[in-house]
């Protein structure tokens, strides 16, 4: 099985990797390896001490924090709460549900009638970062995306999972 | 060989296999070992493989490049620019059972459908009547047993040795019309099966391997576009010849009893295979995602002949993806909209097997894709929702409407788990919605009945990566290896000359990575006799969403004009449009066509036929990808690149990426690095203070669903699925802490709504045992 250095993972994260690199990763069996440097790439990148386990978007991760409890936690530190909630709950929305906020995103023509779909732009309250856009109709429940299952994930790996998870 | 008496008389039941069992005895013990010991065919042990493991790659490599080719040779018998130029074709060979062992490239989806009519043959003993003998070809689009559309063709030829059934091929091409009411491959005039062309259901229409005269004559003029059509047959019955000679010469190889212990292995191997694969590439766990497509039918210029369907619906897929510990998984689709008066209803074949299509694309990009990947998945569709209609007069013909739209979501979930594992090279914020479908007939320029369905469509915008941006004009999610097309051919092809062909800016989603853009071609009817056009996409609403802080990609629009003066200023030298509408906002098009021109341009983009004359102009616009990640992470630079190559509109730079760029005289774009970053830094400040906590903003929104204030359309979606599922109901009911005595009823809508408490599905049809392959 191909495997990859610290240096070629770094350069995926940031989008640098070059694209005969890209292609053997595209094309060979996946290495199992690339979880652990993928959180050692991620853990440099960011100024907190919690434990990264499981990054739900470029700037959003379940962590374990000193205590062994398990949240969810912006790049910037914004703590969401417990990694089994909805993190979006705890996030500020911004709902462009008439004409004049879609027209800020795309030509009139070229947006959705908001009669029939909103688009709910989910930011940190701390540092702005836009962490989904949802696109659904109105009245539509807050979508929880994932719940990972971390017990069996970490057996899949062949690591011992948090004390919490 | 076969003898005249075999035409007729069907078999004595059980004469078909060595084993003395009617073959759907067989199928059913092979389902029974299945399901006792969880391998296919309680098929532990992979005998062939693990005794002679080059046997086995043998026979597979000979099978597998042998589907490919015969593909290649096939595809050039046909005329049709669909077949020849798009490759919308496909070969599939079976086991006796129906499974499918090995398929060629092309519209893979057709891997199940094609393996849907052979299971109904089985079941509903076509050994007995109409008899399956050697030399036989069987024939089937009927959208009730599982094919996607009525335009998908399939031919079905038996495969024997010595007497004894070993197997089955199935080839299958898009045809360019199957005479619907409205002319073109996936027409939306009509809404019932009625309308929707003529339907074959697993008929016999071939022995010795000739065609019936009966069925040639019946079926070429049933259809508007009868040469395509002949030549699209011997397509298909050429490449499953070729491909029964294949396993002819296999088995004089290899012994029969080995081809036959392939023949079953390989399926348990395609099994393990995905298992492996979901273990080594995703995260146990649940993932909730959610699609939606307009149905704009209340519209004036959707003309359709029942008054109960002129209603403006949304179809809604909703989809819980479970990963299990033992890595097989389950895809449970509790909450769909109801069917509906149109032609974008799904059989639950065309939607699991199309899932294989896009699995193929990411989850399991290798060759031995078959049968197997089914019986790792558990499917739930439920009954009488889009995607298994319980009634039999529903229309399918474009499908795709909302297929393309329910995997889009798929792709989100399944990225996540990429995501998570640091697979990014993986992640896809999803697929566009591959539209729109330009199609129209009457008499063409060789003054011939024709009938059009533009395949540009297969090259739309691809969704953004985690590391780079999507594909522009590139593929479609139904066909992996999509094209364009040559101008010069389509032009060939259709009486509509090209004005232009261009990138379509701003089509992409954006987002740290921006999905690929489509591309746009305006079309000058010229030549024809009498004509009519239409438009089919989405355009109210979106298909796909952004990835993880990604946009979504553009919606669509129609631009067509009518009394356009063009002959006359083409004679007079004077300026055209040509075929570039950078922003739909402020139009250009109508600045080179006479000021009296009767133009549309709205986002009704689905129409019924409407007259188009010489001169007019009909603009098609081929969607774009979604995003991923915040556009605020893009690299300056890239969206300097962009706005150079006329991807993105300048406002847009500005006001979604918070770049600040300057023209120079030359026209060059250049970014401002430092005032960009300022730029930035304000737009997060004014989202924090622009955004309301997320429980705020549910608290007013739930005093809008407590005064039931939406419009009818979004009422009419979620009374359709609370009535399909109380389980949707209840989650509903419970997030937005609803009073328990909240009710939203269909019948309060003032809407027709026919199908919704009476209906009659096919199984009540006398002597008809459907197949069903996933719970409901
Ligand atoms: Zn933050």
């Amino acid at each position: 099985m191909t495997t990859y250095t610290k240096k070629q993972v770094t350069d995926l994260v940031k989008g640098e990797l070059d694209w005969d690199s890209l292609h053997q990763m595209l094309s060979m069996p996946k290495d199992k390896e690339r979880y652990g440097q993928y959180m050692e790439v991620l853990q440099e990148q960011v100024s907190w001490d919690d434990r990264i386990l499981l990054p739900l978007g470029p700037h959003l991760f379940i962590v374990e924090t000193g205590d062994n409890t398990l949240v969810t936690k912006c790049g910037c530190g914004h703590n969401f709460g417990d990694y089994r909630q909805n993190w979006k709950l705890n996030a500020l929305v911004y709902v462009r549900d008439n004409e004049t906020k879609m027209s800020e995103v795309y030509p009139k023509l070229m947006a959705p009638h908001t009669d029939w779909q909103v688009y709910r732009e989910y930011y940190c309250p701390t540092c702005g970062t836009m962490h989904d856009v949802e696109a659904p109709t109105p009245w539509y429940p807050v979508i929880h995306d994932f719940q990972p299952n971390l017990k069996a994930f970490f057996d899949w790996l062949d690591m011992p999972a948090p004390a919490n998870a | 060989m076969t003898i005249m008496k075999n035409i007729t008389d069907g078999n004595a039941v059980g004469s078909l296999l060595k084993s003395g069992l009617s073959l759907n005895d067989h199928r059913n013990l092979i389902l029974q070992r299945t399901k006792e010991t969880g391998f296919y065919d309680g098929r532990k042990n992979l005998e062939l493989k693990e005794s002679d493991p080059i046997a086995y790659e043998r026979i597979f490599s000979k099978l597998r490049a042998g589907l490919v080719s015969s593909r290649e040779v096939a595809k050039k018998i046909a005329a049709s620019p669909i077949v020849e130029q798009e490759g919308e074709l496909c070969f599939t060979l079976y086991n006796v059972a129906g499974d499918c062992i090995a398929t060629s490239t092309g519209i893979i989806i057709h891997v199940g459908t094609m393996g849907a009519a052979i299971k109904y043959m089985i079941q509903n003993n076509w050994e007995a009547n109409p008899g399956i003998n050697p030399g036989d070809m069987f024939t089937n689009n009927d959208c009730q047993i599982g094919n996607v559309h009525p335009c998908d063709i399939a031919t079905i030829v038996p495969i024997f040795h010595d007497d004894t059934l070993v197997g089955w091929v199935g080839g299958v091409t898009h045809v360019i019309d199957v005479g619907a009411v409205g002319p073109g491959s996936m027409s939306n005039g009509q809404i019932q099966r009625f309308g929707d062309g003529v339907q074959i259901t697993c008929r016999k229409t071939g022995v010795n391997d000739t065609p019936l005269r009966d069925w040639l004559h019946e079926s070429q003029r049933n259809v508007r576009t009868p040469k395509y059509w002949i030549l699209d047959e011997k397509t298909r019955i050429a490449g499953c010849h070729m491909i029964r000679d294949l396993v002819e010469e296999t088995i004089r190889e290899e012994g029969v009893e080995a081809y036959e212990q392939f023949a079953m292995e390989v399926v348990e191997d395609g099994r393990r295979g995905l298992t492996s694969r979901i273990k080594s590439m995703t995260i146990p766990g649940t993932y909730k995602t959610v699609a939606f497509v307009d149905v704009p039918y209340s519209h004036e210029d959707v003309a359709v002949p029942s008054p109960f369907a002129k209603v403006d619906t949304i179809m809604h897929a909703p989809c819980e993806i479970t990963v299990k510990p033992d890595a097989t998984w389950r895809l449970d689709f509790e909450g769909c909209s109801r069917w509906g008066w149109h032609t974008y209803n799904a059989n639950p074949v065309a939607f699991t097997s199309g899932i294989w299509v896009m699995m193929t694309q990411t989850l399991v990009p290798t060759e031995r894709i078959n049968d197997g990947a089914r019986y790792a998945t558990e499917f739930r569709l439920p009954k009488g929702t889009w995607t298994n209609p319980d009634d039999r007069r529903t229309a399918h013909a474009d499908a795709w409407h909302f297929l393309v739209s329910s995997w889009s979501s798929l792709w989100r979930g399944i990225s996540r788990s990429y995501f998570g594992r640091g697979y990014l090279e993986e992640v896809n914020a999803g697929n566009s919605n591959p539209c729109n479908w330009l199609q129209g007939g009457g008499i063409n320029q060789e003054g011939e009945i024709h009938a059009v369905n533009s395949f540009e469509t297969a090259a739309c915008g691809t969704g953004a990566c985690a590391v780079k941006d999507g594909l522009n004009h590139a593929a479609a999610i139904w066909n992996p290896e999509g094209d364009m097309g040559d101008i010069e051919i389509w032009e060939l092809a259709e009486p509509l000359l090209y004005m232009g062909r261009t990138i379509k800016t701003n089509s992409g989603g954006y987002g740290k990575y921006r999905g690929g853009l489509g591309f746009e071609t305006l079309r000058m009817v010229w030549g024809s006799a009498d004509w009519t056009m239409f438009f089919m996409g989405n355009g109210y609403m979106n298909s796909d969403w952004g990835l993880m802080g990604g946009y979504p990609s553009a919606t669509g629009y129609r631009f067509e004009a009518h009394e356009t003066g063009l002959l006359d200023r083409i004679r007079d030298g004077m300026s055209l449009p040509q075929g570039k509408d950078l922003n739909p906002d402020m139009p250009e098009f109508e600045k080179h066509i006479s000021p009296s021109a009767k133009v549309k341009r709205d986002k009704q983009c689905i129409t019924t036929e409407a007259i188009f004359e010489n001169g007019d102009l009909y603009l098609n616009y081929l969607r774009g990808g979604p995003g991923f990640g915040d556009p605020l992470d893009r690299d300056p630079k890239a969206v300097e690149e962009d706005l150079n190559q006329n991807f993105l509109l300048p406002s847009y730079a500005e006001k979604v990426y918070g770049v600040s760029a300057m023209r120079d005289e030359d026209g060059h774009w250049e970014v401002d690095l430092k005032e960009t970053e300022i730029r930035r830094k304000v737009i997060r400040q004014a989202r924090v203070a622009a955004g309301v906590p997320v429980r705020d903003w549910m608290e007013q929104e739930r005093v809008k669903i407590l005064d039931h204030d939406a419009s009818v359309q979004v009422k009419q979606m979620f009374a359709s699925s609370f009535a399909l599922s109380p389980k949707f109901l209840a989650e509903f009911k419970s997030f937005w802490d609803l009073p328990d005595h909240w009710q939203l009823l269909e019948e309060s809508l003032g809407i027709p709504m026919f199908g919704a408490k009476h209906h009659m599905d096919i199984s009540e049809l006398p002597d008809v045992h459907p197949v069903i392959m996933t719970e409901q």
